[in-house]
Protein backbone atom coordinates (compact mmCIF):
# COMPACT_ATOMS: atom_id res chain seq x y z
CA UNK A 1 0.00 0.00 0.00
CA UNK A 2 1.19 3.51 -0.84
CA UNK A 3 0.91 6.24 1.77
CA UNK A 4 0.29 9.58 0.09
CA UNK A 5 2.17 12.40 1.87
CA UNK A 6 0.14 15.30 3.27
CA UNK A 7 1.96 18.65 3.54
CA UNK A 8 0.83 21.50 5.76
CA UNK A 9 1.21 25.09 4.59
CA UNK A 10 -0.26 27.53 7.09
CA UNK A 11 -3.79 26.31 7.71
CA UNK A 12 -3.94 24.42 4.43
CA UNK A 13 -3.19 20.80 3.70
CA UNK A 14 -1.66 19.99 0.32
CA UNK A 15 -1.84 16.55 -1.21
CA UNK A 16 -0.18 15.74 -4.51
CA UNK A 17 -1.17 12.31 -5.75
CA UNK A 18 1.83 11.06 -7.71
CA UNK A 19 1.11 7.36 -8.06
CA UNK A 20 -1.62 5.19 -9.53
CA UNK A 21 -3.56 4.62 -6.29
CA UNK A 22 -4.94 1.24 -5.36
CA UNK A 23 -8.21 1.19 -3.44
CA UNK A 24 -6.68 0.64 0.01
CA UNK A 25 -4.29 3.54 -0.50
CA UNK A 26 -7.22 5.76 -1.54
CA UNK A 27 -9.12 4.83 1.63
CA UNK A 28 -6.01 5.40 3.74
CA UNK A 29 -5.64 8.88 2.25
CA UNK A 30 -9.27 9.64 3.05
CA UNK A 31 -8.74 8.68 6.69
CA UNK A 32 -5.36 10.40 6.98
CA UNK A 33 -6.85 13.63 5.65
CA UNK A 34 -9.76 13.55 8.11
CA UNK A 35 -7.31 13.04 10.95
CA UNK A 36 -4.96 15.78 9.77
CA UNK A 37 -7.74 18.35 9.24
CA UNK A 38 -8.54 18.06 12.93
CA UNK A 39 -4.99 17.61 14.22
CA UNK A 40 -3.65 20.61 12.25
CA UNK A 41 -6.83 22.74 12.52
CA UNK A 42 -6.75 23.02 8.75
CA UNK A 43 -9.30 25.19 6.97
CA UNK A 44 -8.56 24.09 3.46
CA UNK A 45 -7.44 20.98 1.59
CA UNK A 46 -5.91 21.16 -1.86
CA UNK A 47 -5.70 17.86 -3.73
CA UNK A 48 -3.55 17.97 -6.86
CA UNK A 49 -4.39 15.18 -9.31
CA UNK A 50 -2.32 16.49 -12.23
CA UNK A 51 -0.33 13.24 -12.30
CA UNK A 52 -3.38 10.97 -12.38
CA UNK A 53 -4.12 9.66 -15.87
CA UNK A 54 -7.14 7.69 -14.62
CA UNK A 55 -9.82 8.53 -12.07
CA UNK A 56 -12.29 5.67 -11.84
CA UNK A 57 -15.45 5.53 -9.71
CA UNK A 58 -13.54 4.48 -6.60
CA UNK A 59 -11.04 7.34 -6.71
CA UNK A 60 -13.87 9.69 -7.73
CA UNK A 61 -15.90 8.61 -4.75
CA UNK A 62 -12.88 9.07 -2.48
CA UNK A 63 -12.52 12.68 -3.71
CA UNK A 64 -16.23 13.34 -3.12
CA UNK A 65 -16.07 11.75 0.33
CA UNK A 66 -13.03 13.81 1.32
CA UNK A 67 -14.92 16.94 0.24
CA UNK A 68 -17.90 15.94 2.40
CA UNK A 69 -15.79 14.99 5.40
CA UNK A 70 -13.82 18.23 5.24
CA UNK A 71 -17.04 20.25 5.04
CA UNK A 72 -18.27 18.59 8.22
CA UNK A 73 -14.92 19.38 9.83
CA UNK A 74 -15.09 23.08 8.86
CA UNK A 75 -12.59 22.84 6.04
CA UNK A 76 -12.97 23.26 2.32
CA UNK A 77 -11.55 20.88 -0.29
CA UNK A 78 -10.53 21.89 -3.78
CA UNK A 79 -9.38 19.34 -6.36
CA UNK A 80 -6.97 20.78 -8.91
CA UNK A 81 -5.26 19.65 -12.10
CA UNK A 82 -7.78 17.26 -13.56
CA UNK A 83 -6.76 16.28 -17.07
CA UNK A 84 -9.28 16.87 -19.87
CA UNK A 85 -9.41 13.17 -20.82
CA UNK A 86 -10.10 12.30 -17.18
CA UNK A 87 -12.91 14.88 -16.99
CA UNK A 88 -14.54 13.56 -20.17
CA UNK A 89 -14.31 9.97 -18.91
CA UNK A 90 -15.67 10.76 -15.44
CA UNK A 91 -18.73 12.48 -16.85
CA UNK A 92 -19.39 9.67 -19.30
CA UNK A 93 -18.94 7.15 -16.51
CA UNK A 94 -21.76 8.93 -14.70
CA UNK A 95 -19.75 10.59 -11.96
CA UNK A 96 -20.16 14.35 -12.10
CA UNK A 97 -18.44 15.07 -8.74
CA UNK A 98 -21.21 17.57 -8.04
CA UNK A 99 -20.16 18.32 -4.46
CA UNK A 100 -16.47 18.74 -5.22
CA UNK A 101 -14.98 22.16 -5.87
CA UNK A 102 -12.38 22.10 -8.61
CA UNK A 103 -9.82 24.48 -10.06
CA UNK A 104 -7.58 24.15 -13.09
CA UNK A 105 -4.29 24.51 -11.22
CA UNK A 106 -2.82 25.05 -7.76
CA UNK A 107 -2.77 28.87 -8.09
CA UNK A 108 -6.47 28.96 -8.92
CA UNK A 109 -7.16 26.40 -6.19
CA UNK A 110 -5.37 28.60 -3.62
CA UNK A 111 -7.37 31.60 -4.84
CA UNK A 112 -10.57 29.63 -4.31
CA UNK A 113 -9.46 28.89 -0.77
CA UNK A 114 -8.92 32.59 -0.22
CA UNK A 115 -5.15 32.49 -0.51
CA UNK A 116 -2.76 33.74 -3.10
CA UNK A 117 0.78 32.66 -3.89
CA UNK A 118 1.44 36.19 -5.19
CA UNK A 119 3.03 38.55 -2.64
CA UNK A 120 2.50 42.25 -2.20
CA UNK B 1 -3.60 -11.77 -34.27
CA UNK B 2 -1.92 -9.71 -31.59
CA UNK B 3 -0.50 -9.73 -28.13
CA UNK B 4 -2.23 -11.55 -25.30
CA UNK B 5 -1.59 -10.95 -21.65
CA UNK B 6 -3.20 -12.72 -18.70
CA UNK B 7 -3.39 -11.02 -15.30
CA UNK B 8 -4.67 -12.67 -12.14
CA UNK B 9 -6.99 -10.41 -10.16
CA UNK B 10 -6.70 -11.29 -6.50
CA UNK B 11 -5.99 -8.00 -4.74
CA UNK B 12 -6.08 -4.21 -5.01
CA UNK B 13 -2.68 -3.98 -6.60
CA UNK B 14 -3.83 -6.33 -9.37
CA UNK B 15 -6.50 -3.77 -10.33
CA UNK B 16 -3.67 -1.24 -10.71
CA UNK B 17 -1.68 -3.76 -12.81
CA UNK B 18 -4.70 -4.26 -15.10
CA UNK B 19 -4.97 -0.49 -15.56
CA UNK B 20 -1.29 -0.20 -16.49
CA UNK B 21 -1.35 -3.19 -18.87
CA UNK B 22 -4.51 -1.94 -20.61
CA UNK B 23 -2.94 1.51 -20.98
CA UNK B 24 0.12 0.02 -22.69
CA UNK B 25 -2.05 -2.01 -25.10
CA UNK B 26 -4.28 1.00 -25.82
CA UNK B 27 -1.20 3.02 -26.78
CA UNK B 28 -0.02 0.16 -29.04
CA UNK B 29 -3.47 0.00 -30.66
CA UNK B 30 -3.26 3.69 -31.53
CA UNK B 31 -6.22 4.81 -29.42
CA UNK B 32 -6.54 8.54 -28.82
CA UNK B 33 -5.70 9.83 -25.34
CA UNK B 34 -9.40 10.18 -24.46
CA UNK B 35 -10.17 6.67 -25.73
CA UNK B 36 -7.19 5.25 -23.84
CA UNK B 37 -8.51 6.88 -20.68
CA UNK B 38 -12.03 5.55 -21.25
CA UNK B 39 -10.79 2.00 -21.87
CA UNK B 40 -8.47 2.02 -18.86
CA UNK B 41 -11.25 3.38 -16.64
CA UNK B 42 -13.74 0.75 -17.85
CA UNK B 43 -11.15 -1.97 -17.25
CA UNK B 44 -10.52 -0.63 -13.76
CA UNK B 45 -14.23 -0.81 -12.90
CA UNK B 46 -14.54 -4.37 -14.19
CA UNK B 47 -11.32 -5.55 -12.55
CA UNK B 48 -12.63 -4.21 -9.23
CA UNK B 49 -15.93 -6.03 -9.76
CA UNK B 50 -14.00 -9.24 -10.45
CA UNK B 51 -12.06 -8.79 -7.24
CA UNK B 52 -14.86 -7.53 -4.99
CA UNK B 53 -17.97 -9.33 -6.19
CA UNK B 54 -16.46 -12.26 -8.06
CA UNK B 55 -14.12 -13.16 -5.23
CA UNK B 56 -11.13 -12.82 -7.56
CA UNK B 57 -10.52 -14.07 -11.05
CA UNK B 58 -8.49 -13.09 -14.04
CA UNK B 59 -8.27 -10.71 -16.96
CA UNK B 60 -7.18 -11.55 -20.49
CA UNK B 61 -5.93 -8.46 -22.26
CA UNK B 62 -5.45 -8.47 -26.03
CA UNK B 63 -4.26 -6.23 -28.78
CA UNK B 64 -6.69 -6.92 -31.64
CA UNK B 65 -5.40 -6.09 -35.10
CA UNK B 66 -7.75 -6.25 -38.07
CA UNK B 67 -7.12 -5.02 -41.64
CA UNK B 68 -9.12 -1.82 -41.19
CA UNK B 69 -8.75 -1.11 -37.48
CA UNK B 70 -7.02 -2.09 -34.30
CA UNK B 71 -8.19 -2.14 -30.73
CA UNK B 72 -7.94 -3.50 -27.23
CA UNK B 73 -10.08 -6.25 -25.81
CA UNK B 74 -10.27 -7.17 -22.13
CA UNK B 75 -12.05 -10.26 -20.81
CA UNK B 76 -12.77 -10.47 -17.09
CA UNK B 77 -13.66 -13.86 -15.70
CA UNK B 78 -14.57 -14.96 -12.21
CA UNK B 79 -16.10 -18.07 -10.71
CA UNK B 80 -18.01 -16.14 -8.08
CA UNK B 81 -21.71 -16.14 -7.20
CA UNK B 82 -22.88 -14.79 -10.56
CA UNK B 83 -25.49 -12.10 -11.21
CA UNK B 84 -29.13 -13.20 -10.83
CA UNK B 85 -30.58 -10.54 -13.14
CA UNK B 86 -28.09 -8.99 -15.55
CA UNK B 87 -30.58 -6.41 -16.84
CA UNK B 88 -31.12 -5.10 -13.33
CA UNK B 89 -27.39 -5.14 -12.60
CA UNK B 90 -26.73 -3.11 -15.76
CA UNK B 91 -28.97 -0.25 -14.61
CA UNK B 92 -27.32 2.92 -13.27
CA UNK B 93 -27.34 3.00 -9.52
CA UNK B 94 -27.69 -0.72 -9.02
CA UNK B 95 -25.26 -2.07 -6.48
CA UNK B 96 -25.04 -5.29 -4.57
CA UNK B 97 -22.28 -3.90 -2.39
CA UNK B 98 -21.11 -0.57 -1.06
CA UNK B 99 -20.17 0.95 -4.41
CA UNK B 100 -21.84 3.66 -6.41
CA UNK B 101 -23.51 1.25 -8.80
CA UNK B 102 -21.71 2.76 -11.77
CA UNK B 103 -19.32 -0.11 -12.46
CA UNK B 104 -21.16 -2.17 -15.10
CA UNK B 105 -23.36 0.53 -16.60
CA UNK B 106 -20.56 3.11 -16.58
CA UNK B 107 -18.05 0.71 -18.12
CA UNK B 108 -20.49 -0.10 -20.93
CA UNK B 109 -20.84 3.59 -21.81
CA UNK B 110 -17.06 3.99 -22.06
CA UNK B 111 -16.35 1.23 -24.60
CA UNK B 112 -17.41 0.28 -28.15
CA UNK B 113 -18.46 -3.29 -27.42
CA UNK B 114 -19.67 -4.84 -24.18
CA UNK B 115 -20.78 -8.41 -23.58
CA UNK B 116 -21.72 -9.97 -20.29
CA UNK B 117 -22.43 -13.59 -19.50
CA UNK B 118 -23.33 -14.57 -15.98
CA UNK B 119 -24.77 -17.62 -14.36
CA UNK B 120 -25.76 -17.91 -10.71
CA UNK B 121 -23.38 -20.24 -8.92
CA UNK B 122 -20.98 -20.41 -11.89
CA UNK B 123 -19.57 -16.92 -12.26
CA UNK B 124 -19.42 -13.96 -14.56
CA UNK B 125 -17.53 -13.09 -17.74
CA UNK B 126 -17.46 -9.58 -19.17
CA UNK B 127 -15.77 -8.72 -22.48
CA UNK B 128 -15.09 -5.11 -23.49
CA UNK B 129 -13.48 -3.77 -26.67
CA UNK B 130 -12.39 -0.32 -27.71
CA UNK B 131 -11.31 0.41 -31.30
CA UNK B 132 -9.05 3.06 -32.70
CA UNK B 133 -10.84 5.52 -34.96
Amino acid sequence: MERVPILRIGDLLLVTIQVDLDDQSALALQEDLARRIVADSAHGVLIDITALDVVDSFIGRMLATVASISAVLDAETVVVGMRPAVAITLVELGLSLGGVRTALDIDKGLALLGRSTARG
Amino acid sequence: MGEIQDVDILGDDDVVRVRQAVRALAVSAGLSLVDQTKMVTAASELARNTQTYGGGGSARLELVVEPARSGVRATFTDTGPGIPDVDVAMADGYTSGSGLGLGLSGARRLVDAFEIDSEVGRGTTVVITKWSR
